[in-house]
């Protein structure tokens, strides 16, 4: 193996942040609408219509655009942040409090 | 793949939603006691990267889109039991914020999307790395090829549930045909996308590849034996 430094995790964090950005914020918007599998063959199948409209349908970032945002591609952008940004501390923040729960167990003798 | 309401009754997606919480509940107590400091970050990053993943549709056939589920990948990179939490954390967030994925069929997603990837999709990544020879390119390898067959495993799982609480007069096998006929080629989209993916992580970090445990050691130590 080479001798290069390793890349520390924080830095491989953040730069895997980077990459998930560019890809919500700068491709997101020019992903394909087309129905996906799912949505596909249920349209073939007839059953489509049977899908009822989310209750968070509403919300000012439902169907990833933004309320206020006229500009298609840059709502879905910012939705496409705002996705990145609140899995992100969501996601580490559950897995800190599973860490430090699971601590909390280890450090209590088993009655 | 995200199933909308209205698609499975109402007692099927109940029955999921108990499956799912389940499922998450155990992962998230075990994912608790698996890390070690520096997991933490990175369970947010793989969260994050699937989020991103999951927003970038590729055309896959005539009028057909296709996403990364991502289920897998997590799975390698972060372990099947962190793997349940963060795809269910994309989930949760796509169904409140962005009303991607129904809100009572969120059990179902979760079953379908985070559970069947580590409890199927990770062991069938499992069995191919000990099929193939000890390396990296085996890694990047067993890793495509299992996110692929999970594609269809999912899309399998939907059609088990379509056939205990689907409301569609469609026959089961009808639909059966179609989702594996479809998710086949999104698999192959799936496949290629998780393999790149992992590639570049080995290429960066390897040691930080819950699945590629042991391999990650310089080539001149002794081979760790870890727990699959």
């Amino acid at each position: 193996m080479t001798s290069r430094r390793r890349t520390g995790v924080w830095a491989f964090v953040a730069t895997g942040l980077v990459v998930a950005v560019a890809l919500a914020f700068l491709v997101g918007p020019r992903a394909s609408s087309e129905p996906d599998g799912l949505e596909k063959v249920a349209i073939e199948q007839g059953f489509d219509g049977r899908a009822r409209r989310s209750a968070t349908a509403d919300g000012p970032t439902a169907g990833y655009s933004v309320d206020g945002v006229d500009n298609q591609r840059l709502g879905t952008g910012l939705a496409g942040l705002l996705g990145v940004g609140v899995t992100f501390v969501v996601g580490a923040g559950l897995v800190l409090a599973a860490r430090r729960m699971a601590q909390r167990r280890a450090a209590t003798p088993s009655s | 793949m995200h199933v909308p309401d209205g698609f499975i009754d109402a007692p099927t997606a109940a029955v999921a939603g108990v499956v799912a919480i389940g499922g998450v509940g155990v992962s998230l107590r075990r994912a608790g006691e698996v890390l070690d400091e520096r997991g933490v970050p990175l369970a947010g990053l793989t969260a994050a990267f699937v989020f991103a993943a999951q927003m970038l549709n590729f055309p896959v056939a005539s009028g057909t889109s296709g996403h990364l589920i991502g289920g897998l990948l997590a799975a390698v990179l972060v372990g099947p039991t962190v793997a349940v939490v963060c795809v269910t954390v994309v989930l949760v967030v796509q169904a409140l914020l962005f009303a991607d994925g129904g809100l009572s069929a969120l059990g179902l997603n979760i079953v379908n999307l985070a559970l069947v990837p580590a409890l199927l999709g990770y062991p069938v990544f499992v069995v191919l790395r000990q099929l193939l020879p000890r390396s990296r390119a085996s890694i990047v390898v067993a890793s495509g090829v299992a996110a692929g067959i999970t594609v269809v495993l999912a899309s399998l799982a939907f059609v088990a549930e379509y056939a205990i609480g689907g409301v569609g007069g469609a026959p089961v096998s009808t639909v059966a045909g179609a989702m594996v006929g479809t998710h086949v080629l999104i698999g192959v989209g799936e496949g290629i996308i998780t393999a790149l993916v992992v590639s570049a992580v080995l290429a960066t970090r390897p040691d930080l590849v819950w699945g590629a445990r042991g391999l990650a050691a310089r080539p001149s130590a002794q081979p760790v034996v870890e727990p699959v």
